[in-house]
């Protein structure tokens, strides 16, 4: 029972910088759902339970322009494509042992910063840590769409533009300091910043949605990376 | 105009994408015991993360230097480890100060 208590602070601690983080993109994210006409109770109840910064971007684009909702679906695949590698690495992160209603709820948490922080816990996961990170983000992310919706135009371009770099310094600060302890991080990271900055440019692939970009590199380069540097297994607790 | 309804926009959104988190975890039930499939899974969150980041932070600010400087700070202030929001926080001011 202690413990659980401790997981759910440290859950609320690590989840706090992530929900103001949240807030601020949610809200340019509620500025364009308002003109998607979304009012501040829809934005608010489909960012808490969709959670999605790219997905929801996408679909409410889509709604904007009364899309065909084939289209939706195919959107929230691509998208959210990752979430499916991510949720299949975070299996790996929790006890066995654990109820199959805890891993699903976990893999519900599933999102960027949410499975970041789940992975980067020492040792096995503990679901408490991962689901009062979740709820203290979602609502952050939730409100920030709401507020975004009733008060976006309150807000410069300017100040729009730059809350949306709080997603990728966030990234940033989950990637970079791994490099540090392990070389082949490192050698993966700039692979995939490399990579990246080609398709975005190349001819075809460049066509391609970020998402769609997303998932063909992450498959691609982190198999190439498992087959040239696999991990040592006698050490793997260090996922 | 309205034949669709943002209502089930919001439904079929969070169908899809609950069980695109949720459909590995009933797939993969045990611990992988397989090195490729567990080295894949150690590398597939930062490289997915990388991806995400490089070249859209640089493509999402009006100039491409303004992201650019954005990026090379967050990766020194991530260097240093600082925790997720400042640098959040230092790669929001500089383009902003940037702008």
């Amino acid at each position: 029972m202690r413990q659980i208590g401790k997981d759910i602070l440290h859950g609320l601690h690590v989840g706090f910088p992530i929900a103001l983080g949240y807030f601020a993109v949610a809200f340019s994210l509620g500025i364009i759902a308002a003109k998607a006409g979304l009012t501040a109770p829809e934005g608010f109840l489909s960012s808490f339970f969709i959670r999605a910064s790219a997905g929801e971007y996408g679909v409410y684009t889509l709604v904007a322009v009364q899309a065909a909702y084939v289209e939706v679906v195919a959107m929230c695949l691509v998208a959210n494509l990752r979430y499916m590698l991510m949720s299949a690495a975070l299996s790996q992160k929790i006890a066995p042992g654990t109820s199959w209603w805890r891993r699903l709820l976990m893999a519900g948490c599933v999102t960027d910063e949410i499975f970041a922080i789940s992975i980067a816990h020492p040792g096995y996961t503990p679901p408490a840590y991962t689901y009062s990170a979740a709820l203290i983000s979602t609502l952050f992310w939730a409100s920030g769409c709401a507020m975004g919706i009733t008060a976006g135009n309150l807000l410069s371009p300017d100040m729009v533009t730059a809350l949306s770099m709080s997603l990728y310094g966030m990234f940033l600060a989950i990637i970079i300091p791994p490099t540090r302890k392990d070389r082949n991080v490192l050698y993966a990271l700039i692979a995939s910043f490399v990579l990246s900055g080609l398709c975005a440019i190349a001819p075809v692939i460049g066509e391609w949605s970020s998402g769609m970009r997303t998932v063909v590199l992450t498959i691609l380069i982190s198999a190439v990376a498992a087959w040239l540097k696999p991990i040592n297994l006698d050490a793997d607790e260090s996922i | 105009m309205n034949q669709y309804s943002i209502v089930v926009y919001i439904l079929i959104a969070i169908l899809v994408t609950n069980l695109i988190r949720v459909l590995p975890m009933v797939l993969i039930k045990g611990p992988v015991k397989n090195r490729f499939v567990r080295s894949f899974l150690y590398y597939v969150p930062y490289v997915t993360l990388a991806v995400m980041t490089f070249p859209d932070m640089v493509l999402t600010t009006p100039t491409p230097l303004s992201g650019f400087l954005a990026l090379l700070a967050g990766i020194i202030a991530a260097w240093f480890r600082l925790r997720l929001f400042p640098v959040a926080v230092i790669c929001c001011t500089i383009v902003y100060l940037l702008l």
